[in-house]
């Protein structure tokens, strides 16, 4: 490097173009071999390169120390604890359902964008998207299928998952708020399915949603048909069902109105509350149990 | 016995869940059982043995000294949460692959289906229909549901069993909740999905389902039986039985329920206590109703220009 500089002249000695090229040329055969012994040599421990500690912020030594740090330092896992209590990870303490359900929300979010690509929500193009769905598209039967049962499954998981809080009494103190999040979660997992319900455009669909909506009618003071929704001046086309429905019968509009809900609406909604839901499980001292039992005998009851 | 009626119900692909549903809850309750079982021995030995409630590691599961008490997230419970939906993952591709999601002809509003039926998990509520108008039955029930299991954490204060299984500490309140949750909710659902069918009649497993069917069913109001005519009297006399019933009803919960379960009775304030007795007996209020409609075909009790119960 230092030769070089003095070849450019500076120091009045004069090097000829036809020097300086022949030394570039050299240059060519000396240095770029050595570089790329370096670089291999370098490759054979790819851990050090700054490509990858840019991404992994840590060593992945099998230490206690790294072991903590992979969760920690890891956006998608930061929820969880370092560590936590061994029972914790019993599966027949836990059931694992609530993950299930999170897993099952992740995969409905998934088809369920790729099934947005196929599907208009008109009366003129429903029903045949489906139909072409399941007949042309490569692997979209399969694909609605698997939205169709992952839904069924996320119903089940979630009502399991609310089954084993109740059974583990994990609602009691200081979990009371994070229960109440977990019931508007079960509505809106329920919502959600039942504004898919409709979509196909199908006789299924349709009856449904107009058993279901029917009773609507009779909400007390603010349906047509409900006890006091005549005097409340409730019709078939002011009440509570023709804002559900955008109209007084299931049609283009009820349509339109349960896919905006089914793809946006709820799932931002219910997105929120997830967050509060799994940021609650962990501020309130994590999973509930499995704890020591306590006796009868050791509550002491609180000055009242 | 019609098999092939009671495999078109069990086959249809959206009662598969329910299928499912029922092996699943009884495989979730035997394990909690199990552990329950486990945990009311252990409480049983503790306390009849001071000495040991003090050095016992108070778990079901085996700990040695020597154990750590805490494991590492990684791998230890990450193993088992990718192992989960690895699993899962593979029974919806099965499934996804072997059965079809159902598509009927286009919607018709000219063809009505028979039965239509909501989505399994509403089934339930459906079945209350039959029971209840429906301003009560798809609306005051639902939103009762909601707020009944909202409030369970502010009303129980029983200190015990909490992050762990148990049934002797804990039996009111896990009776009452299988009992809605197994019993009405799960049961009903059962009943809307493989019981009902045309014109929402009652058909046995197995039975085959008559579209024409007609049943000859005379259903009557509780104050026809006492002959009471007048619209007063009718909506009075409904009050009063309804009334009578959360009296009554209220006051057998309530000598049984400070006698069997004094220390929670003792726990709670009047605010708490008055919001289970509500929620309580509504909730026994509808299997009564229910009852009285397939026992003795009574259709309302309480009748009233505005509204029926």
């Amino acid at each position: 490097m230092a030769d070089e500089k003095n070849a450019n002249g500076k120091n009045g000695k004069s090097v000829g173009l036809v020097d300086r090229i022949k030394e570039d040329f050299n240059s060519l055969k000396t240095d770029l071999p050595a570089k790329a012994k370096e670089q291999v040599e370098g490759l054979k421990n790819p851990t050090k390169t700054q490509l990858y500690t840019s991404i992994f912020r840590h060593k992945h030594d099998d230490t206690p120390r790294n072991r903590a740090l992979g969760v920690l330092s890891n956006v998608f896992l930061h929820l969880h604890p370092a560590k936590i209590n061994r029972d914790a990870v019993r599966y027949s303490y836990t059931w694992g359902m609530g993950g299930i359900t999170f897993y099952l929300f992740l995969v409905l979010t998934f088809t369920g964008v790729l099934l947005m690509f196929y599907y208009h929500p008109s009366k003129v193009q429903a029903f045949r998207d489906v139909l072409y769905l399941e007949h042309d598209v490569p692997f979209g039967k399969l694909l609605r299928n698997m939205h169709r049962w992952a839904a069924h499954l996320m119903v089940i998981a979630v009502e399991l998952h609310m089954f084993r809080v109740f059974l583990t009494g994990s609602y009691k103190k200081p979990r009371e708020f994070n229960w109440n999040v977990g019931v508007i979660l079960l509505v809106l997992t329920l919502l959600l399915s039942f504004t898919g319900y409709l979509l196909p455009d199908d006789q299924l669909g349709f009856w449904a949603v107009t058993v279901g909506t029917n009773m609507a009618r009779a909400t007390p003071l603010l349906g047509h048909e409900g006890p006091f929704g005549a005097q409340m001046g409730m019709t078939p086309y002011n009440d509570v069902r023709f804002g559900l429905l955008g109209g007084s019968i299931v049609d283009a509009n009820a349509l339109l109105r349960s896919y905006i809900w089914h793809c946006i609406g709820i799932p931002i909604i219910a997105l929120i509350f997830m967050v509060v839901h799994f940021w609650r499980v962990r501020k309130d001292g994590g999973i509930s149990g499995p704890n020591a039992v306590i006796l009868e005998s050791e509550i002491k009851e609180p000055r009242k | 016995m019609d098999w092939r009626q009671l495999w078109e119900i069990m086959s249809a692909p959206d009662n598969v869940p329910i299928i499912a549903l029922i092996p699943l809850l009884a495989f979730y309750i035997f394990l909690a059982w199990r552990q329950a079982h486990a945990n009311d021995l252990l409480i049983e030995r503790l306390e009849g043995d001071a000495a040991l409630a003090k050095t016992h590691h108070r778990k079901a599961w085996p700990f040695k000294p020597g154990w750590q008490k805490e494991v590492h997230v990684w791998p230890f419970l990450l193993r088992v949460e990718f192992l989960a939906a690895i699993i899962v993952t593979i029974i919806l591709m099965v499934w996804s692959i072997t059965l079809n999601a159902p598509l009927e002809e286009p919607a018709n509003p000219n063809l009505t289906m028979n039965p239509a039926k909501a989505p399994w998990y509403f089934l339930g509520l459906q079945e209350m229909l039959v029971y209840f108008d429906p301003w009560i039955a798809g609306v005051v029930m639902p939103t009762l549901i909601i707020f009944g299991l909202m409030v369970i954490p502010y009303i129980d204060t029983n200190p015990l069993g909490a992050g762990y299984y148990t049934w002797k500490q804990r039996k009111f309140e896990i009776g009452t909740f299988l009992f809605g949750f197994i019993v009405l909710w799960v049961s009903m659902i059962t009943i809307g999905t493989f019981i009902r069918g045309p014109g929402w009649q009652w058909f046995w497993p197995g039975q085959t389902w008559d579209h024409n069917r007609l049943i000859y069913e005379v259903n009557r109001d509780l104050p026809d039986l006492f002959g009471i005519t007048s619209n007063l009297g009718k909506a009075i006399f409904g009050a009063a039985v309804v009334g009578g019933f959360f009296a009554i009803g209220g006051f057998v919960v309530h000598a049984l329920y400070r006698r069997y379960n004094a220390k929670n009775y003792q726990r709670k304030s009047l605010l708490q206590y008055s919001i289970l007795m509500v929620f309580f007996l509504t909730m026994i209020g509808l299997p009564i109703k229910m009852l009285l409609r397939l026992l003795f075909h009574i259709k309302y009790v309480w009748i009233t220009p505005w509204f029926n119960v």
